[in-house]
């Protein structure tokens, strides 16, 4: 059951997102998609008791590939894809927790909340740059071979 | 000679309009600089620098007579991703040599002047619901469901009004998270919402600067330092605003 209210609600908020961006119309339902594998794939690593950075490194390396699926399929832009998909992942909440602890003065979990807030920000950006190195090699990988060949 | 100039002249007018529209919707560095190179290697300006930060863009072209540089600054930045795919789009026409210099300058003030694709009131509606569906990905109750959807809506409405008001980014997001804030408290208060800090994590969510935070740390990987460090900044001001509207609350109540 809760498994079916996350798939049903990460793909809304995903492409509710990508209106608040106004993005392209057609892309809304491809937007979606993206969201809802990364979150899922969130989820259920996250229940299974992953670590926190891992799983979101892995989530994140997921949209990453996703987006860059669609970006070709579809002549678009790779960055509307992949914002929608990361936007589940921002550590909102861990943030707003470390600012709650930051009011109430209670420092030592304050910081320790905001350096697992940074670690989360710094693996999403892991994972989005490691797909992007990957989708590089691959294409220079395809070029060289176009070079040989012309030779 | 002159014609030469003039037609330098034009390939750098529409490489900056499309870089300005691009970079005001909230593309990519590297992408901005890529589609200004392209489109003037297609209109056969095969040597161009361009230069772009968040706050303006330098363009410099090389030919025959002398190297030809300008500069424009960009003010007002938002996001609007389909610009970014239409200015995408035409370059690739450009690309593809569809069309002459004026048609493509034509093209890209047509995208410029267009509004929005959505209406405000969808805006509002995707937020409220956004911030719904958030409530429940973050392992709230469905009670909880309709209070986050009214935060998030008002609290979203409240940000476009208040920036509206005050072009500071800083005090319209500060306002909207304060009121974001009070009116959780309200829900709970009054026993038609469960959990504060759901409802907050929640409605919070559509102010929260995910884009620029993707956007900062792939142009600090791209090399372009000064652009990531600059989004990095914004990015950090806007969630620090947020946390200082939430936490007034918490100091008071």
């Amino acid at each position: 059951m809760t498994i079916v209210e996350q798939i049903i609600t990460s793909f809304i908020a995903s492409a509710a997102f990508v209106i608040i961006f106004n993005g392209p119309k057609r892309s809304l339902f491809h937007c979606g998609l993206v969201g809802m594998i990364g979150w899922i794939f969130y989820f259920l690593l996250e229940t299974n008791g992953v670590d926190m950075v891992l799983a979101t490194v892995i989530a994140s390396f997921t949209i990453a590939i996703a987006s860059q699926y669609f970006a070709k399929k579809y002549k678009t832009p790779v960055i509307i894809y992949s914002v929608a998909g990361i936007i589940p992942l921002v550590p909102g909440g861990i943030a707003y927790n470390a600012m709650r602890s930051f009011v109430e003065n209670d420092y030592n979990l304050a910081i320790n909340l905001a350096a697992k807030a940074f670690m989360i920000s710094g693996s999403i950006a892991i994972g989005l740059v490691f797909s992007e190195v990957i989708n590089q090699i691959i294409r220079k990988s395809k070029l060289k071979t176009i070079v040989n060949k012309t030779h | 000679m002159e014609m030469e100039k003039q037609e330098t002249y034009d390939i750098m007018a529409v490489c900056l309009l499309a870089g300005k529209i691009m970079l005001q919707s909230g593309a990519e560095t590297y992408r901005v600089e890529d589609t200004m190179m392209r489109i003037a290697s297609s209109f056969g300006a095969y040597q161009s620098h361009p230069y772009v930060t968040p706050t303006g863009i330098l363009f410099s072209v090389e030919g025959n007579e002398p190297t030809k540089t300008k500069l424009i600054r960009i003010v007002e930045r938002t996001t609007d991703l389909e610009k970014v795919a239409q200015v995408n789009g035409i370059s690739r026409r450009i690309s593809a040599g569809e069309f002459t210099i004026e048609q493509a300058y034509k093209e890209l003030k047509k995208i410029g002047e267009s509004g929005s694709p959505y209406s405000l009131w969808i805006h509002v509606l995707a937020a409220a619901v956004s911030s719904g569906c958030f409530l429940i990905m973050f392992q709230g109750e469905w009670r909880d469901f309709f209070p986050a959807f009214i935060t998030g809506g008002l609290g979203f409405l409240s940000l476009l009004y208040f920036h509206q008001l005050v072009p500071i980014k800083f005090f319209s997001e500060f306002s909207a998270s304060l009121l974001i804030g009070l009116q959780a408290l309200f829900f709970v208060s009054t026993g038609i919402g469960g959990e504060l800090d759901k409802i907050i994590i929640g409605s919070v969510m559509p102010l929260v600067p995910g884009l620029l935070i993707t956007n900062a740390v792939r142009d600090l990987m791209a090399g372009h330092l000064i652009s990531g460090l600059a989004k990095g900044a914004d990015a950090f001001l806007t969630a620090f605003a947020i946390g200082a509207g939430i936490a007034v609350i918490f100091s008071f109540f």
